[in-house]
């Protein structure tokens, strides 16, 4: 049987940037991807943030597929169809060169990516889904198994990029098994427009694009958000809500969606579009928390199976590329120093992890998964609120701004008492601080 | 103050958006599956029928549960909302199941 230094499980941005890294480094790694090519069971908004895969690929921006990079941000607070209150921040400094965030299409980026790591010499086997982790009596993982015949595979480390469902940890018992409260699911369609018509809708040109990110009544009070991004010639749109809230309630997920894409704010950008792919996905949303263990004897888990989402910023893709960096050069580093893969040593990527950016963000957010889930108004009362204020002083009708100004106080006030509302202040910054 | 406009949830033949997608059936050989129809039967809220984005379940008059996974979209939902433990989730054998071509 063919041994190899290090397994990788999955073709997506972690296990993309394990293999990259490790290959590149000279160790002799295998990857396995169970789909048809890299990206064909992959689901992201999406976009990239240029910073961790700089970190990989310096020079990425000469070959990558790029749809636009992202000009404007606007965040809209939205009701269940009418109401949209937001914000837009366009800075010239996102439109000069070398740009920070693109939207991308994920089935293209990924069959790049792996392009680059078959490149620096990495053995990439598609159509092989992993079913479970060899282990010796020790617990230690020694492989994988494969549904192919004669399908086990040997390795010094096996290095878990197998994404959200986190299923093969779980099924070895390393790790915890996955809870719906801590999952967020997402559903999204691409929607084709000429790109004339996107940049005009969205008052763009060139590769410059938009990002909305959605938040408000569009959940139907349940917590989660929407988002509308534009690539090239297409928009990607999407919704999603922790699993936790949407089994306890009616409305599926193609209808929340459905009903974002018929929202007065949002149907005359998407008008006309041609939808040709539905997709849905889990995103481990569960923060700090909800981290596994991450590394044992013969193995470490990165991306999003590690859980590696920071929910509040929209980040999930960078942390698992620099999730999926640190592993391969902790084992680069064992490897050059001649120690074996054992939990010991590979505390090391979990050192690394706690000195960079992903466990510093997520600790800083720890406590917001609670805090939305304890106080749903949050998400379903101020949006309200606000809208209905905006409404208000925005209308002019005779009446006095100091009569409009008392209406508005006395909405508040009859929605939410005044102790309610300075704890739902001192929480919010109890969270987010 | 104006109360909000009521706003209806459109009815959404979630069929219509799956037949976009790409996907190699692996027929015969479904790759999620129920461990006991049974204990369908005697669960009331059945949040697999709502939150799986594909449709793939679906419940009849009687409350039993058909499930069709053709259309699945990978997703893993089914296997964490049900709250009886009753979902053999596994991922399709490599190259079937659903084939992005966005993502």
């Amino acid at each position: 049987m063919e041994k190899f230094d290090v397994i990788v499980v999955g073709a997506g941005p972690s296990g993309n940037a394990a293999a990259y890294t490790l290959a590149k480094a000279g160790v002799k790694v295998l990857q396995l991807e169970r789909g048809e090519s890299p990206g064909t069971k992959n689901v992201q908004g999406a976009i990239l943030y240029a910073h961790a895969l700089e970190e990989i690929i310096p020079d990425f921006r000469d070959s990558a597929p790029l749809e636009r990079h992202v000009a404007e941000q606007r965040m809209w607070i939205m009701d269940e169809g009418n109401v949209c209150t937001g914000m837009t921040h366009r800075d010239a400094r996102f439109s000069s060169q070398p740009y920070n965030r693109y939207t991308i299409i994920r089935a293209r980026f990924d069959r790049w990516f792996s392009g680059m790591v078959k490149k620096v010499g990495a053995l990439v086997i598609c159509e092989t889904t992993v079913t479970e982790l060899l282990r010796d009596a020790q617990g230690r993982v020694l492989g994988v198994r494969t549904e192919r015949e004669q399908g086990d595979i040997l390795a010094d480390c096996v290095i878990l990029a197998d994404g959200a469902n986190a299923l093969l940890g779980s099924r070895a018992g390393l790790r915890h098994e996955i809870k719906a409260e801590d999952m967020a699911l997402v559903a999204k369609e691409v929607l084709f427009l000429p790109k004339e018509t996107i940049d005009a809708r969205f008052n763009i040109s060139g590769d410059e694009g938009v990002v909305i990110e959605l938040a408000g009544n569009v959940t139907h009070g349940m917590v989660g958000t929407g988002f509308l991004y534009t690539n090239k010639d297409s928009i990607s749109i999407g919704i999603g809500c922790m699993l936790g809230d949407m089994k306890r309630q009616t409305i599926t997920p193609y209808q929340l969606l459905e009903g974002l894409k018929q929202h007065t704010a949002v149907r005359p950008l998407i008008e006309g579009a041609e939808m040709k792919e539905y997709s849905a996905h889990l995103i481990p949303e569960g923060g700090l928390k909800a981290v596994p263990q991450l590394y044992g004897d013969g193995w470490l888990v990165v991306g999003d199976s590690a859980g590696f989402v920071n929910g509040i910023h929209r980040e999930g893709s960078n942390l698992a590329m620099t999730s999926g960096r640190l592993a391969a050069e902790s084992l680069v580093a064992l490897k050059a120093s001649g120690k074996p893969f054992d939990a010991l040593n590979l505390a090391e990527y979990k050192r690394r992890l706690d000195d960079s950016v992903i466990i510093a963000d997520l600790k800083k957010y720890a406590d917001v998964p609670d805090f939305l889930h304890n106080k749903p108004h949050i998400l379903d009362l101020y949006p309200r609120l606000l809208g209905n204020a905006a409404h208000e002083m925005f209308m002019v009708d005779g009446q006095s701004k100091r009569a409009k100004q008392r209406k508005i106080y006395a909405e508040l006030k009859s929605r939410r008492s005044l102790l309610g509302l300075l704890g739902d202040a001192y929480h919010f910054w109890r969270a987010f601080r | 103050m104006n109360a909000a406009v009521d706003f209806a949830l459109p009815t959404v033949n979630v069929e219509e958006k799956l037949f976009q997608n790409r996907y190699r059936v692996d027929a015969g050989r479904p790759h999620i599956t129920l461990r006991n129809a049974d204990s369908c039967l005697a669960c009331d809220a059945k949040p697999c029928t709502v939150c799986c984005p594909a449709g793939c379940w679906r419940a009849d008059e009687g409350g039993k549960i058909d499930l069709v996974v053709d259309g699945c979209l990978e997703c893993g939902t089914c296997r964490l909302v049900c709250d009886h433990d009753n979902v053999d989730w596994n991922y399709p054998r490599g190259g079937f199941g659903i084939l992005f071509k966005f993502g």
